[in-house]
């Protein structure tokens, strides 16, 4: 299963944290700091797979945000490298080119699409129409 | 209205804070501000003060007073504050936080509830942070929603049993019968929910998975739609048609194929195709027919199956893509064991990626060229791994390295390869090698009795070039003291001849006695080495005697105890110094108590050689490297702790009036690497213990070599010798401790 889901930037601010599998509030912040410091010192000509303590982290990096999904040893780990990129043409479809300032100042709805995604650590849904429908009509109802 | 209008202005106000301090003392005003709005019950703004309370719950500030405000906004009929509510009640609350029991009834009630958003909203947040209490509650509740006519919440309602099965496997029961029903939907969300839930009920109860067994065929027919139907562009990733959904159902097949014929056979020619068939261009395809590899590894299928998911593999060891490159390293190492002449047929790709740039491939094709090592391509593959040695992280140096001995030592085609292979990582990685290789490499020697010339003269050129590895100027030095008759002779069949006068030799030796490189273990072996020169050659006795009565005053003491005792040989004992001195003879593989035959490391002497010279000291005949054990056949050695194939083995060196020397060795008959072993000691209080450094801390499988570690213990009082030791050590992970209490102890040879 999927054990967390984060975007964070170079700089270590956190942008979007997701827990499916609980960890402490405390401990959050060393985790996040340690994870992003583990996929900083990657090389390019490395993969995106790290074994990390007793799990694995699948990254990517997309200009200076990292996504870093944390998973268990019974995932495939290609899989949740697409599902990596589905989630990024997700918002980029909502966002129209998305970049990190729109993901900031739009925790809530980048929150809601991934509830639609992702629920309890499995994938639910990759149709990018079917994700963005409730929200979409969402926003129709707070305009009128 | 959106709460996030006076979010986006908190959010740039922290942005601009220009220290961290600065940003803390903004979130301060802010938390102070909201928890005061918090406590006004009405209050039109609570939804903006929540949203921004999350925010800063995210950058990691307390917000713990956010939680009764969570409970407050889910329980409100507008929809807007009931989003807020329970993304904060997914963030803020867990099982352990009494305010997550309020929400259960708001949870029941939304379920129901007419709008199937909201009904999303509470299916999402029970999934995320439902407590045991709760799942049951609602399991019902749940039951019915499976049975709804609505995809969009079918999907999720069926996620949320999974997580109750988490929580309570006995409910698995009430969701089993719907479960088969449910794979003939045709949503792909519902039927990709479908797939995880029956996996998460066969992985919990080996009942359900026979029941579901009868499954197969429904999922081969789904599998079968999705790969033969033609562009579907609402699931199409790259070409693929739905492949989460694929990897998925390959899953759950595995799950079920497992240790099953009748099942196994059924998923054949759906496997093949699946191999056959897929783009593997982009890595949504390969990640489809990874899974498939290990689906097809793992359940029984036919063997030319498994060369396909071999062939795959290899294919993938050739992609550009590194990630793909990497999971195949992975995959074929859990398979060499099983599927090793398939795997063998891509040792060339596999040997290719030791020079690949990533560290993690790199690791992976080393252990996988190991394993791949036989007696046919032994002559190729060291080479290849001698290659790497020199070019290697430092860090995989002495994994290489012992891999190379252990591998040497089964397939070497003949002692003169073999002695060169070794010579070639001392002079790479001397630095590397453990302990035990020393008196190994020693012993091999003197069994290869035509190769004695050889040797000598290829060591006594590595060690005038370098001096700095110590296991080869020890293995050297032995050498030239053996074979210095030879050295001089110079002539050899194999290598060019050197023209060496005795002082050329006596000086390499020398070099290594008064070099700060060397280290205390080295110089006793120059020392010793030079005085068994007194005898194998004629002109410069004189050079030798007076180097050993220099070193009669050094203050190392045991450079100075040999430096004596020589001196004694040279003065008081000269008559037997040739006697003493002579050739060794060829050592013994073998050792006393060694259940399993394999060779321990150990080397035991010949008792002739060990007889006291009168006068009551011993001479050492040997240098006394720790590995090395001076006592012979004759000498008890205690068994003193056998368990789980880790042995622990006493002996006692010597013994005066008041002082005993004992020597522990620990041996692994298991077939895993034992690692972090340690040894403690207590001694009653009467007596004094001193724990010399044990000669490693990894005992290698298969009892190839042993670790030992000398304790000397001082009883001037001349109580009864009792002793307790504690054995630790890390085996796959796990860490063992024992301990042994010892009241007898073995006797040495002489007294």
């Amino acid at each position: 299963m999927i054990k967390f889901l984060l975007m964070i930037n170079k700089q270590g601010q956190t942008r979007l944290s997701k827990y499916y599998d609980h960890v402490d509030v405390g401990k959050r912040a060393a985790l996040e700091a340690n994870v992003v410091k583990c996929c900083l010192f990657r090389k390019k000509e490395e993969c995106s797979f790290v074994e990390y303590k007793d799990y694995k982290l699948v990254y990517r990096q997309y200009a200076a945000l990292f996504i870093v999904v944390g998973i268990t040893d019974d995932e495939n780990e290609l899989s949740i490298y697409e599902l990596v990129h589905n989630f990024i043409e997700v918002l980029d479809k909502y966002f129209n080119r998305v970049s990190e300032l729109d993901i900031m100042f739009n925790l809530d709805k980048v929150h809601i699409m991934l509830d639609e995604m992702i629920l309890n650590g499995c994938i639910v849904e990759t149709n990018k129409n079917r994700i963005l429908a409730p929200l979409l009509a969402l926003d129709k109802m707070a305009e009128s | 209205m959106s709460p996030s209008v006076r979010l986006q202005e908190m959010i740039r106000v922290i942005r601009s804070a220009r220290t961290q301090g600065e940003e803390r003392g903004l979130i301060q005003k802010e938390c102070a501000a909201i928890r005061a709005q918090f406590r006004q019950s009405d209050n039109g703004a609570r939804t903006h003060n929540l949203a921004k309370l999350l925010y800063v719950h995210m950058l990691g500030y307390p917000a713990h007073f956010g939680q009764m405000e969570c409970v407050r906004l889910i329980a409100s009929p507008r929809y807007s504050e009931k989003r807020i509510g329970y993304l904060g009640a997914m963030m803020l609350l867990d099982e352990k936080q009494d305010a997550s029991l309020l929400i259960t009834n708001s949870i029941k009630n939304d379920l129901s509830h007419s709008s199937q958003h909201v009904q999303s909203l509470a299916l999402c947040t029970l999934a995320c942070m439902g407590s045991a209490e709760m799942c049951r509650d609602l399991a019902p509740e749940i039951e019915r929603l499976l049975g709804a006519s609505d995809s969009y919440i079918k999907k999720k309602a069926i996620l949320c049993a999974v997580h109750i099965v988490r929580k309570i496997p006995e409910l698995g029961e009430l969701y089993t019968p719907l479960a088969c029903s449910l794979l003939s939907e045709k949503n792909h969300g519902v039927l990709h929910s479908a797939v995880v839930l029956i996996t998460e009920l066969c992985e919990r109860n080996p009942d359900t998975l026979r029941q579901f067994r009868k499954t197969v065929p429904e999922l081969v027919h789904i599998m079968k739609g999705l790969i033969m139907s033609g562009y579907s562009p609402e699931h199409n990733v790259a070409g693929i048609s739905d492949p989460f959904l694929q990897v998925r159902i390959l899953r759950l097949l595995r799950i079920l194929g497992r240790c099953n014929d009748a099942a196994s056979d059924a998923m054949n020619d759906l496997l093949a195709q699946v191999a056959t068939n897929t783009d593997s261009s982009k890595t949504a395809g390969s990640a489809v027919l990874y899974e498939t590899v290990l689906t097809v590894m793992d359940i029984r299928s036919e063997s030319g199956l498994r060369v396909l998911a071999v062939n795959i593999l290899g294919r993938f060891l050739l992609n550009n893509d590194r990630n793909i490159r990497y999971i195949s390293m992975t995959s074929l190492q859990k398979i060499v064991q099983t599927d090793h002449t398939a795997v063998q047929r891509h040792r060339g790709t596999i040997v290719d990626c030791l020079k690949d740039q990533d560290a993690s491939v790199k690791r992976r094709a080393l252990e996988l060229s190991l394993a791949l090592v036989s007696a046919t391509n032994i002559r190729t593959m060291m080479k290849e791994l001698l290659v790497f040695l020199s070019t290697c992280p430092p860090e995989l140096r002495a994994h290489t390295a012992s891999g190379i001995f252990i591998a040497a030592e089964r397939y070497a085609p003949s002692q003169r390869w073999h002695i060169d292979t070794i010579l070639h990582v001392l002079i790479t990685a001397g630095g590397d090698v453990r302990d035990e290789t020393v008196p190994n490499l020693i012993k091999l020697i003197t069994t290869a009795s035509e190769l004695h010339c050889y040797t000598v003269l290829k060591l006594y050129r590595a060690l005038i070039t370098d001096i700095s590895q110590q296991s080869l100027v020890q293995v050297a030095c032995w050498c030239i003291g053996e074979y210095g008759d030879l050295l001089l002779k110079g002539e050899c069949d194999d290598i060019e001849p050197m023209q060496l006068t005795e002082d050329d030799v006596l000086d390499a030796l020398e070099t290594v006695l008064q070099s700060h490189m060397s280290s205390p273990a080295s110089r006793a072996f120059a020392l010793t080495a030079t005085m068994k020169l007194s005898t194998r050659i004629t002109n410069n006795v004189d050079r030798i005697r007076s180097i050993v009565s220099i070193y009669g005053s050094c203050i190392d003491v045991e450079l100075q105890q040999r430096a004596v005792e020589y001196n004694a040989l040279f003065k008081k004992y000269d008559h037997m110094r040739a006697a003493v001195l002579e050739r060794m003879p060829v050592i013994d593989k073998s050792s006393p108590g060694d259940t399993l035959g394999d060779l321990t490391g150990e080397v035991t002497k010949d008792s002739s050689l060990s007889k006291p010279v009168p006068g009551g000291s011993t001479l050492p005949l040997e240098p006394a490297s720790q590995a090395f054990d001076l006592l012979d056949l004759l000498v008890p050695s205690v068994t003193v702790y056998e368990k789980g194939g880790v042995s622990l083995k006493l002996q006692c060196d010597s013994q005066t009036e008041t002082a005993v020397t004992l020597t522990f060795t620990a041996c692994n008959s298991t077939q895993n690497d034992i690692t972090k072993f340690t040894l403690q000691a207590a001694v009653p209080k009467s007596i004094q213990l001193q724990m010399k450094a044990p000669s490693g801390s990894v005992l290698p499988a298969g009892g190839h070599s042993a670790i030992t570690q000398t304790v000397v213990l001082s009883n001037p009082s001349k109580t009864n010798l009792k002793m307790r030791v504690r054995l630790s050590y890390s085996n796959q992970g796990m860490v063992c401790q024992d301990t042994v209490q010892i009241d007898s102890f073995p006797s040495p040879a002489w007294t």
